[in-house]
């Protein structure tokens, strides 16, 4: 048996809601498969659950008249990885959470859960980095939009105060639009296992060089980051290896790798610096671009 | 904390006093479904197995109260009137079975992977990926493989 204390199965978003703002205890329960694995093991911050299973149009994946791609907060992995929106707009999101568990965790979890988590190695954030997605929150005082960037406040912590429920992601036609974007997971094993590395790249390209690059990593950093001196490094310069050894040197200004049981700080900052150039390769291979 | 939920399981309709802080897995094997292995309780190993709505999930970290009104497929209902079902009798002639303590949990992956997998002759790289969620600690996977792959080839001849 579960430690559950007091437990509330939602109707409707606002009745979520409003079960939420009642307890700041309270915390969504979407797939379980972070919240169920900390009441297993006893933890107390779980035991008042607000659930949103029967939400079901909190599953859609659509996309609005102006471009945007939307995907609603509890659709699984899976469901986003076969999604063909996804697939052919932001087919990024759907590689990373490929990468996520095995299939009956894929089948079950949500990229809601993944980022609302705060984890710093959660396989959707360097995605959601590199398109800028959009969160999208219902509260007792209405509808608000936050930027991904800046919503990770610290290790396992987030922008959600008591009462909000993601209800989706939006990400902008400037967001993925002409962007060839590409996300690498480096982890000890092949499969069920969380990175130790992860990095992600989105490009855009004029005239065989280097237009924008937005290049993010996972636990490289108390938070998923983005790589600002990095990307200014790149701005504007011709894609060549000695760009991407450029950037690769670049890019230590912007991480602050740990040692952990995992790796130690050395090998990290290798395996970032081998990333960079790894990610931002193939996404020029999606826009149909070599590196010279 | 009980609430009614009713849940249909290998074709019987069921429906249960459940407690909100139920798993899954722990309603099954006190209904008798022992098929239905507890491994490491914590969506590692795939032990647990069920199809729920024809979906593979780890049912130690699936709440009971989420199968209201699904169909749950566990490895007893697969073989029917004593009569093991094709990929039960592939795990069988592919000697993929030792302890047996993953099989129940594997088969059930194995038969939603092959109805995901109609007509085509998987690789033993997408039958991997298909298959990493169950750890098996005695038969090194290759039978398990070479089981995926004669019940894919049976299904095909059907
Ligand atoms: C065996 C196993 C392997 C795993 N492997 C990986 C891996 O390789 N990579 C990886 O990134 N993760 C992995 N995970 C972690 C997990 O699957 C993900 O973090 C998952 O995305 C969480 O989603 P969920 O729907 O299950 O969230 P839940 O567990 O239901 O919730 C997670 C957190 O998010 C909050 N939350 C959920 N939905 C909302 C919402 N709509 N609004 C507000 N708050 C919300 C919850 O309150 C909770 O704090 C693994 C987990 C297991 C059990
Ligand atoms: S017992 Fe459920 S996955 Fe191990
Ligand atoms: S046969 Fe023993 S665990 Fe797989």
């Amino acid at each position: 048996m579960f430690p559950i204390e007091k437990y509330h199965m939602a109707e409707s978003v606002q009745d979520a809601v409003r079960a939420l703002a009642e307890d700041e205890n309270a915390r969504v329960i979407a797939g379980g498969t972070d919240v169920l694995i900390r009441l297993h093991e006893g933890h107390a911050d779980y035991r008042n659950l607000v659930d949103i299973n029967r939400l079901d149009e909190l599953r859609r994946i659509w996309k609005e008249d102006d471009g945007s791609i939307c995907i609603g907060a509890l659709a699984s992995f899976t469901e986003i990885m076969n999604s063909p929106l996804v697939r052919e707009f932001v087919p990024v999101i759907g590689e990373s959470v490929a990468t996520v568990g095995g299939p009956q965790v894929r089948n079950r979890g949500t990229m809601g859960g993944n980022i609302c988590n705060g984890a710093v190695s959660a396989d959707s954030a360097c995605a959601a980095l590199v398109h800028e997605v959009d969160l999208v929150i219902q509260s007792p005082d209405g509808e608000r939009v936050e930027p991904v960037l800046g919503f990770h406040a610290g290790p396992g912590r987030v922008n959600l105060k008591t009462g909000d429920l993601l209800t989706h992601f939006r990400i902008r036609p400037e967001n993925h639009e002409n962007m060839g974007a590409a996300y690498y997971k480096y982890a000890m094993r092949e499969a069920m296992d969380i990175a130790t590395i992860g990095c992600a790249a989105g490009l855009r390209t004029k005239n065989g060089a280097i237009a924008e690059l937005r290049l993010a990593y996972t636990v490289s950093a108390p938070t998923p980051i983005r790589c600002p001196e990095a990307e200014k490094t790149a701005a504007g310069q011709p894609l060549t290896t000695d760009t991407l050894d450029a950037i690769a040197q670049a890019v230590e200004q912007d991480v602050k790798p740990r040692t952990s049981w995992r790796a130690t700080k050395e090998f990290r900052m290798h395996v970032i610096r081998t990333l960079a150039a790894r990610v931002i390769t193939e996404a020029a291979a999606k826009l149909g671009e070599q590196v010279a | 904390m009980k609430r009614t939920i009713t849940m249909t399981v290998n074709n019987k309709e069921l429906t249960l006093d459940i407690d909100v802080r139920a798993s899954l897995m722990d309603v099954l094997r006190q209904q008798g479904f022992t098929s239905v292995k507890q491994g490491c309780g914590v969506g590692e190993c795939g032990a647990c197995t069920v199809l729920v709505d024809d979906v593979p999930v780890d049912s130690c970290i699936y709440l009971a109260m989420w199968a209201h009104g699904k169909n749950i497929r566990t490895a007893e209902g697969e073989s029917r009137n004593g009569e093991l079902s094709p990929v039960q009798q592939a795990y069988v002639e592919a000697g993929a079975v030792q302890c047996g303590f993953c099989t129940p949990g594997l088969v059930m992956t194995t038969t939603s992977f092959l109805e995901n997998h109609k007509g085509e002759k998987p690789s033993r790289e997408e039958i991997r990926v298909g298959h990493a969620g169950n750890l098996c600690r005695c038969t090194g996977y290759e039978t398990i493989v070479r089981a995926v792959e004669l019940a894919a080839k049976k299904q095909n001849e059907e």
